[in-house]
């Protein structure tokens, strides 16, 4: 059974007093540690997707399955990672950072810090985790933000194009990061981008989104080794028939 | 650091010579404005006799005790205004109403109710420092990043935990910058009320004495130590505090850096 499923989902919002429908039967299963990319233009409803399996929207039809339970609202079964930068906490260093949702959890303070520096550990970050998030660069940042969905161990990590705002280079640098990490935690991963390549480099499958309503056109397996050459054939074949979809 | 120092040297000289042709001009007697060949004596004779530090500790007193309950009041108010509307609702046409009222419009009630001396000085600080504190902090609290609120969320922040530590320290700067103008109003309040209620101590009746013995070398003498007090405030307290926390946050820029 999958890990995740989405179960005929719409979802409506008031707009002007005109209700515009932002996703229309948007069904797909995760299963469980599978690497889900979910790929569409801006607007296409992608970010409204993943707020509604982090429990910030509820769907107006539709049920959210996760582990078999369905979901309403929010819960430590899953981690978020944002875009922006500025969702670390600046007043707390890395590590304190990484520790937030233990202290919400209650865990003592000795096995908070050893959790939190073996998180930062895993995003190479262990020599950090007494600077501030300001002293970080945008990559560092992200990573810590990594680390702090991480720690509590959710089932789930949620991620809304955590790299859009990063160079190019840093952005290879992260996507092989991200790649080694989901291998070594084992997590279910969705993750929202608009980028082709990025999801065709991550995913174990690409759900493609079109708008205008948000529904889901095509589901693209992605049976490449990893690491993936981004130059190779394959890879590019891949990319086009994404690319196909999303025309 | 020392380019601040040298900063603070260059307008300060710029004053004493600005000072020093006004005095010398004519325009007035040298009785009324006074040169600082005989402003420095005369605050040099008030510290070695000491009664220049009975002053400044009663100010001090009286500031210290209205600052800190309109601390005391004006953060916890101006967090509730911001958490909630029904506060926000409640509380905002009253601070929007008073708030524009001078403080020294006060002083003769307060000296009716509280009589001469501390209690009318304190209540007249408090008054004026609760404002700046409430609206600050809740503007403070409004302008919380919102993601900081979400991340909080997904990490299993409960309402208390999200206050705690999230919205407290989220809008420090704010309450920091509330604090500063809640201490300069103060001074405004302190003096003030200290020429009309006091009795025999404190700068602000050292002022208004003065004139009585056209001791212009000695109100001159206590403006300077007014503002010096405020210039050690400001940078053994506020900017100290604000390094410490909001600067070391990255959250604002610290002065000199």
């Amino acid at each position: 059974m999958d890990h995740i499923e989405l179960r005929h989902i719409d979802y409506e919002y008031a707009a002007s007093e005109r209700a515009v429908t932002a996703l229309r039967d948007v069904s797909f299963g995760v299963a469980d540690s599978e690497f889900i990319c979910v790929v569409g233009r801006s607007g296409c409803g992608k970010t409204t997707l993943l707020n509604i399996l982090a429990g910030f929207l509820t769907p107006t039809k539709g049920d959210v399955l996760i582990g078999g339970r369905a979901v309403s609202g929010r819960g430590l079964d899953r981690g978020v990672v944002f875009q922006d930068f500025a969702q670390l906490f600046p007043w707390r260093t890395a590590q304190r950072n990484v520790e937030f949702g233990l202290e919400m959890k209650g865990v003592p303070r000795d096995e908070r810090a050893k959790t939190a520096q073996r998180f930062l550990g895993l995003v190479n970050l262990e020599q950090f985790a007494g600077a501030y998030p300001h002293e970080l660069s945008g990559g560092m940042q992200q990573r810590v933000a990594i680390a702090r969905a991480l720690a509590y161990n959710p089932s789930v990590l949620l991620m809304d194009e955590p790299f859009a705002a990063l160079d190019a280079l840093t952005r290879d640098e992260m996507q092989r990061l991200l790649v080694d990490v989901w291998r070594e935690t084992k997590k279910t991963i969705v993750y929202v981008t608009h980028n082709v390549a990025e999801a065709v480099y991550l995913a174990d499958r690409v759900v493609v989104l079109t708008p205008h309503p948000g529904t889901v056109k095509a589901e693209v397996k992605v049976a490449l080794a990893r690491p993936r050459d981004s130059l190779s054939v394959p890879f590019v074949e891949c990319q086009k028939t994404v690319v196909g979809h999303l025309r | 650091m020392t380019r601040f120092v040298l900063g603070t040297v260059a307008s300060f000289g710029l004053a004493a010579v600005v000072w020093e042709a006004f005095a010398r001009s004519g325009l007035f007697s040298p009785a009324l404005s006074p040169s600082l060949a005989v402003i420095l004596p005369a605050l040099a004779q008030m510290i070695v006799s000491g009664t220049i530090f009975v002053h400044i500790a009663y100010t001090l007193y009286r500031i210290l005790w209205g600052l800190g309950l309109a601390a005391l009041l004006g953060v916890p108010v101006g967090i509730l205004m911001g958490r909630f509307k029904a506060v926000e609702r409640f509380v905002l046409p009253l601070v929007s109403v008073l708030s524009p009222i001078p403080s020294l419009a006060w002083v003769p009630l307060f000296i009716l109710w509280f009589g001469l001396g501390d209690a009318a000085s304190i209540a007249l600080v408090l008054y004026a420092a609760t404002f700046p504190i409430v609206l600050n902090t809740w503007t403070g609290v409004r302008s919380v990043n919102r993601i900081w609120i979400r991340s909080a969320e997904t990490l299993g922040a409960g309402a208390r935990d999200l206050f705690q530590k999230v919205v407290l320290p989220g809008s420090l700067p704010f309450v920091i910058a509330g604090l500063r103008q809640a201490f300069a109003r103060s001074w405004i309040a302190v003096v003030g009320g200290e020429m009309i209620a006091a009795t025999s101590w404190g700068l602000g009746w050292v002022i208004f004495d003065s004139k009585e013995f056209l001791r212009t070398d000695v109100m001159l003498s206590t403006l300077v130590v007014i503002g010096f007090l405020g210039l050690g405030f400001e940078r053994l307290i506020f900017q100290a505090v604000e390094r410490r926390t909001v600067g070391r946050w990255g959250m604002v820029r610290t002065v000199g850096t």
